[in-house]
């Protein structure tokens, strides 16, 4: 019998060195894949190189779409990094059986999930400095100062937990990787037209502002132009103002609702084999 | 319930609605054998082996892997067991060595990286990523994954599917060498050769039920059941089946002056027996 059972004689891995492991495989994962890299990290740059050089007009207050774009821009790419990457990723590993060998493994099941997050947390912080970088260059873009890059980071963290987590509950209803990207992509798409990402959101009809608020985007770029825009065109705001506080509580809600969401859903298999 | 075993399953109950996929079966799979788990599609095999690897729920019946019950599924427990699933695993932009180190790091006392490359055989291959591997390559990474842990209990469903012959025999001795290092292996297949070859035992599962245990050479009376011998006689071929193959072919020699016409003698194949028991189970 003592030859029999060497895997119970040592301790297993500790939790840090396993999170560890899968955050290294999670980047991995992601900074190799070609149709990622440029789907999630360069569209959004060819966005702002598109809009930045055709809508270069003044909104007002002699500041240009562009810097209005920035916030957008910035909100749209946590949007890809999080809500469409999850969708998607979590999908294809759950249809190609990646997900059930894992769960037959003893690594902790929060593992997992810490690689996720790290992932969402890097391809973000890479959109976010490559859009500034580009917008400084190129547009001038004016950075914020002093106290913005505190609503700018909280609004970027609660933002991409949020969409995070409703993009993690999301992959549960597509059968493939493929056809999670085939129903999220135009859904993401379709949520930025109407939530100011390319239009500013004051020239869009109220009905579909409406719609827009029910959802994490909207409020996102809200809090972004906050931090981008100057505080004279917080009155072109259809509530006349930045809202920072009811920012945060949509955010906050939706953290809560997509972790309830995923609890209710996630599931380490394809469906019909449980 | 045979707590020595590797494996004790009693009564085991699965349904899927109003289908029952195993219905009552029992088994026991000592520890340091190769068990092969034979049956047609849908006879309850994946269900009763994903069961025992804590994938499924049980409707009825107790089951112990290594002295526990899969659906408690303590990480301690997994950390003894090694899971080769039919589906194996996605295409993954980590090269065939990192895969393996990260599947490592999820065991208390993996095997090196390289050692398990070796085993398999994908030492070459060790720098190219697991997406870029061919399907005969791939499957023998699902096998490298499901080594690297140092498992006590190896399961392998369907693990030679889609191999070439030439691909199966490397398969086969790999696993003989696991054998060696003292695993214990369940192993599904479709392939009775592969049974025969591996197995120290094979049980057949018929609509949900364990027909027969024994070693391959004795399965369904293989042993006792008539010789067939078959010879040209006059022009035309004659069979006989015969329970004293040794006594009908001295007769027979002595009919003919020098050797006997296109003689054959073939005792039921694995196949043979296979085939008869699952028919008379429908």
């Amino acid at each position: 019998m003592t030859t029999t059972s060497p895997g119970t004689a040592r301790a297993l891995p500790s939790l840090p060195s396993v999170y560890r492991s899968r955050a290294s495989v999670e980047l991995k994962e992601f900074f190799r894949q070609r149709e990622s890299v440029v789907f999630t990290l360069l569209l959004p740059v060819l966005l702002l190189v598109v809009f930045g050089a055709v809508l270069d007009y003044d909104i007002g207050f002699g500041v240009t779409f562009t810097q209005y774009f920035m916030a957008g821009i910035i909100a749209a790419g946590i949007l890809g990094a999080s809500l469409q990457n999850m969708a998607i990723s979590i999908a294809t590993e759950r249809s190609d059986g990646t997900l059930k060998s894992l769960a037959g493994t003893p690594m902790p099941r929060s593992a997992y999930f810490v690689g996720k997050i790290v992932q969402v947390l890097a391809v973000t912080l890479a959109i976010i400095v490559v859009l500034l970088l580009i917008g400084v260059l190129f547009y001038d873009i004016e950075l914020p100062k002093g106290a913005d890059w505190i609503t700018f980071a909280w609004v970027t963290a609660l933002g991409a937990a949020a969409c995070t987590l409703l993009g993690i509950a999301l992959s549960s209803l597509a059968k493939t990787g493929r056809s999670a990207s085939a129903t999220v992509t135009p859904f993401a798409l379709l949520l930025q037209f109407i939530s100011g990402v390319f239009f500013r959101f004051s020239t869009i009809p109220t009905w579909m502002q409406t719609v827009a608020s029910f959802f994490p985007l909207k409020w996102m770029g809200q809090g972004l132009r906050s931090v981008f825009l100057p505080d004279a065109l917080a009155a072109q705001e259809p509530a006349g103002g930045w809202e920072l506080g009811r920012v945060a509580l949509v955010l906050g809600v939706w953290c809560v609702a997509g972790l309830l969401l995923c609890i209710a859903t996630f599931r380490w298999q394809e469906r019909g084999t449980g | 319930m045979n707590l020595d075993a590797a494996i004790s399953i009693r009564g085991l109950v699965k349904r899927y609605g109003e289908f029952v996929a195993v219905d009552g079966l029992d088994l026991d799979i000592r520890r340091g054998e190769i068990f092969a788990l034979l049956g047609p599609n849908g006879a309850g095999k994946t269900t009763t082996v994903e069961i025992c690897e804590g994938y499924r729920a049980r409707d009825a019946g107790e089951v112990r892997v290594l002295g526990e019950d899969p659906a408690d599924g303590a990480r301690s427990w997994k950390a003894q067991l090694g899971i080769v699933l039919q589906s194996g695993t996605g295409a993954s932009q980590l090269t065939v060595r990192e895969m393996l180190t990260a599947q490592g790091s999820y065991y208390p006392d993996p095997r090196d990286a390289d050692e398990v490359l070796d085993l398999v055989g994908l030492t070459e291959k060790a720098g190219v990523r697991g997406k870029a591997l061919s399907g005969g390559q791939r499957r023998r990474l699902d096998v490298a994954l499901g080594i690297v842990g140092r498992p006590t209990l190896l399961f392998l469903d369907e693990p030679t599917t889609g191999f070439d012959p030439e691909a199966r025999r490397q398969f086969w001795s790999l696993i003989r060498s696991l054998r060696e290092l003292g695993t214990t292996m369940l192993l599904t297949t479709h392939y009775l050769d592969e049974a025969e070859a591996l197995a120290d035992r094979v049980g057949v599962i018929a609509r949900g039920r364990l027909v027969e245990v024994a070693v391959p050479a004795l399965l369904g009376g293989r042993e006792t059941a008539p010789v067939v011998v078959s010879w040209t006689e006059d022009g035309a071929r004659h069979t006989e089946a015969t329970p004293t193959p040794t006594a009908f072919v001295r007769e027979l020699a002595g009919r003919f002056p020098g050797e006997i016409p296109d003689l054959a003698v073939a005792r039921p194949t694995l196949e043979d027996v296979y085939l008869q028991m699952i028919g008379e189970a429908r």
